[in-house]
């Protein structure tokens, strides 16, 4: 039985990684966008302008809350709150290496190893919706109440896409564990190719890319604040640290995406041909949450890039995309997945 | 009291407490994130049952699906405070009042006067049957025919709802 402290341990250390390396995603976003844009970007404050997130941080918190009069005061104030907290509870149940023998116990790389897994994520997500909704309810002004209202119907669109490119995953791998699933990618395919779910399900790793932008609300899928249509969309009414918030959320959530990209597709915490290296346990462990690292931060690195490279979608074409082309698509997904198994098991 | 009885007393009564606000509200908005909160604590109460995926399909459906629905429809009409649209003491609200009061009586004599049921079942068993294993291979063995009947209903239902919002049929 693990002692309690050690679990503790885990979610403060998980915790303080994510929401620095949230941080630290802003300020690489300013600087990618100024390289892609060829602009110099923020490069004063600091190292490489390395400090300009405490600059940041600072200046969002000693700022003033404006609340609308005729806003909802409750609501407004809670919404940031569930975005936020449902961005951050997201990566629990995401395996971030395999075990590590810890002063004598053999602990799992995860917070909570649960039954359930990969449900609780798309649980999550779908009650994502509420603190972009409500925000924009709450501001009782038409431009936030169309952003909130654009908000949800896209992301109930692409829930489904998602919620079905997965099954694929799910019945290769014959499990909900996020970690079984990992485990389940660490064999080889042909004898040298790693039998990662984005050789074996293809089409499901696309369909869910996309998704996953859509669901981060990021460009090209980035309508519910769709600037010169929508003023700022759903956090038009917010200001100081409420809006630091939502912004804190929508990193946080793009790096808990990559995160759950690596783990479904990209074979998680596992080095290919790692097996023969002959390192100690303790070495092979710290490498292989090292291997995560690196493989969430180059699907970041990613988003960030396809963010500054397409533009915005035309909110038809993104619900068509949505329900008539990604859907039909993971559809379409499962039954091939599901007829190959039974064509090689028979 | 034993840790587990804490938590589902706690949880029991901000399921009732949200209940109780989700109809004394005046705005619908209001009643709709109470009914959310109340999905959650009922959750959590599956959740002391060992009945994980009970628990995050409630999450998952109800909370995150159709309540996400409820909150889009209201949002999008907009409505406001609904106290223009209540009209005093009406007689159906004195029919509803004595239905409500006889349901309450129907509770409290079952629970005071009721045996326990004795096809309790073992700890050991609920923990085994709130899985998603459990629940599938018995959803596809046991159980298929009424589950295929039930998709058969929703797909329907399905049709149904898209010839009644279409408003020409082309």
């Amino acid at each position: 039985m693990i002692p309690f402290w050690i679990i503790l341990l885990k979610i403060v250390v998980v915790l303080g990684v994510l929401m620095t390396a949230a941080a630290l995603v802003t300020f690489l976003e300013r600087r990618i966008s100024a390289f892609i844009q060829n602009r110099i970007g923020p490069n004063r404050v600091g190292p490489q302008g390395l400090f300009q997130i405490m600059a940041d941080l600072v200046k969002l918190v000693m700022k003033e809350d404006i609340v609308p009069t005729a806003a909802n005061k409750t609501v407004h104030d809670i919404a940031p709150m569930i975005s936020i907290s449902i961005a951050l509870c997201t990566f629990a149940v995401i395996p971030f290496g395999n075990t590590i023998e810890l002063f004598g116990y053999q602990v799992k790389l995860i917070i909570a190893d649960v039954n359930i897994g990969i449900l609780f994520i798309l649980a999550m997500t779908s009650m994502g919706v509420y603190g972009v909704s409500l925000a924009g309810w709450s501001s009782n002004n038409k431009y936030s109440l169309l952003g909130g209202l654009r908000s949800s119907a896209q992301l109930i669109s692409y829930e489904l896409a998602m919620g079905l490119s997965i099954i694929g995953v799910l019945m290769v791998a014959e499990s909900l564990r996020l970690d079984q699933i990992v485990m389940h990618q660490t064999r080889y395919l042909v004898g040298w190719l790693p039998a990662w779910n984005l050789f074996v399900q293809p089409l499901g790793f696309v369909i869910f890319f996309v998704a996953a932008f859509a669901e981060t609300n990021r460009l090209p899928f980035d309508l519910p604040e769709a600037e010169p249509e929508l003023v700022g969309g759903y956090h038009t009414e917010y200001s100081g640290m409420k809006f630091g918030l939502f912004m804190f959320a929508e990193y946080a959530n793009m790096i808990t995406s990559s995160a759950l990209i690596t783990t479904l597709f990209l074979g998680g915490w596992h080095i290919p041909f790692s097996e023969n290296w002959g390192v100690s346990p303790l070495v092979m462990s710290l490498l292989q949450v090292l291997a995560f690292c690196v493989k969430v931060s180059i699907v970041v690195f990613f988003f960030i890039m396809v963010r500054w490279t397409i533009p915005r979608f035309r909110y038809d074409q993104l619900m068509n995309l949505g329900w008539k082309v990604l859907l039909p698509l993971s559809i379409a997904n499962v039954l091939g997945t599901g007829l190959a198994i039974l064509l090689i098991s028979s | 009291m034993t840790l587990e009885s804490v938590i589902f007393s706690v949880l029991a009564a901000s399921a009732v407490g949200s209940a109780l606000l989700v109809v004394t509200r005046r705005n619908p908005v209001m009643s709709a994130l109470y009914l959310i909160v109340n999905f959650f604590c009922l959750a959590g109460l599956y959740l002391t049952l060992h009945a994980q995926f009970i628990a995050i399909i409630q999450i998952l459906v109800y909370a995150g699906a159709i309540m996400v629905l409820f909150v889009f429809v209201i949002m999008l009409l907009n409505l406001g405070d609904e106290r223009k649209l209540s009209d005093g003491v009406s007689w159906k609200k004195i029919v509803a009042a004595g239905f409500c009061a006889a349901l309450l009586m129907e509770f409290v004599y079952i629970l005071i006067y009721s045996e326990p049921s004795p096809a309790v079942m073992s700890a050991s068993m609920a923990t085994e049957i709130g899985t998603v294993e459990y629940i599938g291979s018995q959803l596809f063995t046991k159980f298929l025919f009424p589950f295929e009947i039930t998709s058969l209903i929703l797909t329907a239902a399905i049709v149904g709802a898209i010839v009644l919002a279409k408003r020409k049929l082309d």
